[in-house]
């Protein structure tokens, strides 16, 4: 499988968009530490652009790059090559990529500026967002044979995560105030691997005890051993599952 | 080589191969003919495993092509429209595929004969769609595959590189491979074909060798025995007689 991945990956990381893509990263990081005088403070703001930025690029360029390299996978299937080989190491290729951006462009600057807890939480779900929403953008990429309607499932599906999941958890427990919902919050958290990635940051910060009762659950609940492997699990479920759908897909089309 | 058993496909609601049989046996030379989406490449493809025909199966030296994708390391193939990762090299791409089929012994021909080891430094987004053509030649011909198939191989190449791939055609035809062909340059397969096989709205009407071919119609040039048999089968023939006119347009230009 190296010997596919590895020259996809060489093609990928000479993709000006990547490079790009590395340098507002960069640029970005090292702006809000060398502007905010708070440590903390700086990491609130650059949590907010890992958590928007990063779907949204993973979620775009990985559709972009698949249908632009359609006519290539098809060469790749006249050779003696499994179709399964071919799609992970496809995966593999752009989900490298695109993690070396990530490590480069706010890996770097954490571990100068800020190498704590915090900092390796930011890390962690930096990574995690990236592997999830390359697999989710790969099917919807697979499942769509049209490129402009593939792209445009794979944006919706970002403002699904980024912005409207967030409203209807709002609208829910407005309803339902008046029940007991601390479990059932924990519970619609791991439905979007985005307000997961959030929840787990911002209660490794120390911000968690503004948040009264809930943030205090929170808090024993994701400060726990049993925290840390539920956020793993889930994220793993996220990268895992739709990549396992994709390639099943993937296996019975007619190219 | 390859067997082809009741073959059917449907796209939605089109039916794209409708009851194919056919058995290509080495050292011959067909040509798969048709108008515009009669179902050539949907053939082809389906014997490359890249489209699962709905019902029938195709053998490839005696191993399902719905199985292991090793049967696949026989097969050299040209598609109609090559295109290739852009920042990769011309050099890597070959490089490459030299790892996965992990074979030493290299047909360098067309490689030498397109002069491809000059641009290996270039990046195959520089590269112009006829000089791709010869890259994809290249690459078919590079691992010397008992069976070749070349979808469109001549269209967009120039005259003169062209005549080096039919050349070249005729040479391995003559080391008893297996070579399909489609093309919609009768002029290009007469030298080159054995063999016609032609289809029509993904129906087979027709597979014949060519000196039959002559001999039934009484015609020795490919364009006008081909015509004539259509005419006498009574398809619709307006895709032939266009042809023709084309094709007698070329020979006597006023």
């Amino acid at each position: 499988m190296l010997k596919l991945s590895r020259y996809v990956l060489y093609d990928i990381l000479r993709n000006k968009i990547i490079i790009a893509y590395t340098l507002f990263l960069l640029l970005v990081s090292l702006s809000m530490f060398r502007m905010e005088e708070n440590g903390s403070k700086a990491m609130l703001s650059l949590l907010n652009i890992v958590l928007i930025v990063l779907p949204l690029v993973s979620l775009v360029f990985t559709t972009i790059h698949y249908y632009n390299s359609y006519e290539f996978i098809e060469l790749m299937l006249s050779q003696p090559l499994s179709r399964t080989r071919i799609l992970l190491s496809e995966y593999a290729g752009v989900c490298v990529s695109l993690l070396s951006s990530f490590w480069i462009g706010v890996g770097l600057p954490v571990l100068l500026y800020a190498p704590d807890a915090t900092g390796f939480a930011l890390l962690f779900t930096g990574t995690s967002l990236t592997i999830v929403f390359t697999s989710i953008a790969f099917l919807a990429a697979v499942r769509s044979r049209d490129k402009a309607r593939g792209i445009g499932f794979a944006l919706l599906l970002w403002f699904y995560f980024a912005l409207i999941y967030d409203g209807l958890v709002l609208l829910t427990l407005f309803a339902f105030s008046d029940y007991p919902m601390e479990k059932f919050t924990l519970l619609l958290s791991a439905l979007n691997p985005i307000d997961l990635g959030r929840i787990y940051i911002m209660l490794k910060m120390d911000i968690s005890a503004l948040m009264g009762y809930t943030g205090a659950l929170y808090k024993d609940f994701f400060g726990s051993g049993s925290g840390v492997l539920f956020t793993a699990g889930i994220m793993a479920l996220w990268g895992i599952v739709p990549l396992w759908l994709a390639l099943r897909s993937f296996k019975r089309k007619d190219m | 080589m390859i067997h082809i058993e009741a073959v059917y496909k449907k796209f939605r609601r089109l039916q794209v191969l409708e009851n194919i049989s056919a058995r290509f046996t080495a050292g011959q030379v067909i040509a798969l003919i048709g108008p515009n989406g009669s179902g050539k490449t949907t053939l082809i493809k389906s014997i490359l495993g890249m489209v699962r025909p709905d019902k029938g199966t195709i053998r490839v030296k005696d191993q399902l092509v719905t199985g292991d994708p090793e049967y696949r390391q026989f097969i050299g193939y040209m598609p109609q429209i090559g295109r290739y990762p852009d920042n990769m090299k011309v050099g890597q791409l070959f490089e490459m595929m030299k790892k996965i089929r992990g074979i030493d012994s290299l047909d360098t021909d067309l490689l030498t004969g397109f002069e491809i080891e000059k641009i290996y430094e270039k990046p195959m987004r520089t590269l112009s769609g006829g000089t791709r053509q010869k890259v994809s030649a290249a690459l078919a011909f590079l691992f010397d595959p008992p069976i070749l198939i070349l979808d469109e191989p001549t269209a967009g190449l120039d005259p003169l590189s062209s005549e080096i791939l039919k050349e070249k055609i005729i040479q391995e035809k003559k080391k008893n491979k297996l070579i399909l062909i489609t093309s919609h340059v009768l002029s290009d397969l007469e030298e080159l074909t054995s063999h016609i096989m032609y289809l029509q709205e993904g129906k087979l009407q027709f597979i014949i060798d060519l000196e039959s071919l002559q001999e039934e119609t009484g015609e020795i040039k490919l364009s006008k025995a081909i015509a004539k048999l259509m005419r006498g089968q009574e398809t619709s023939s307006a895709w032939i007689d266009q042809l023709f006119a084309v094709e007698q347009n070329k020979e006597n230009p006023q």
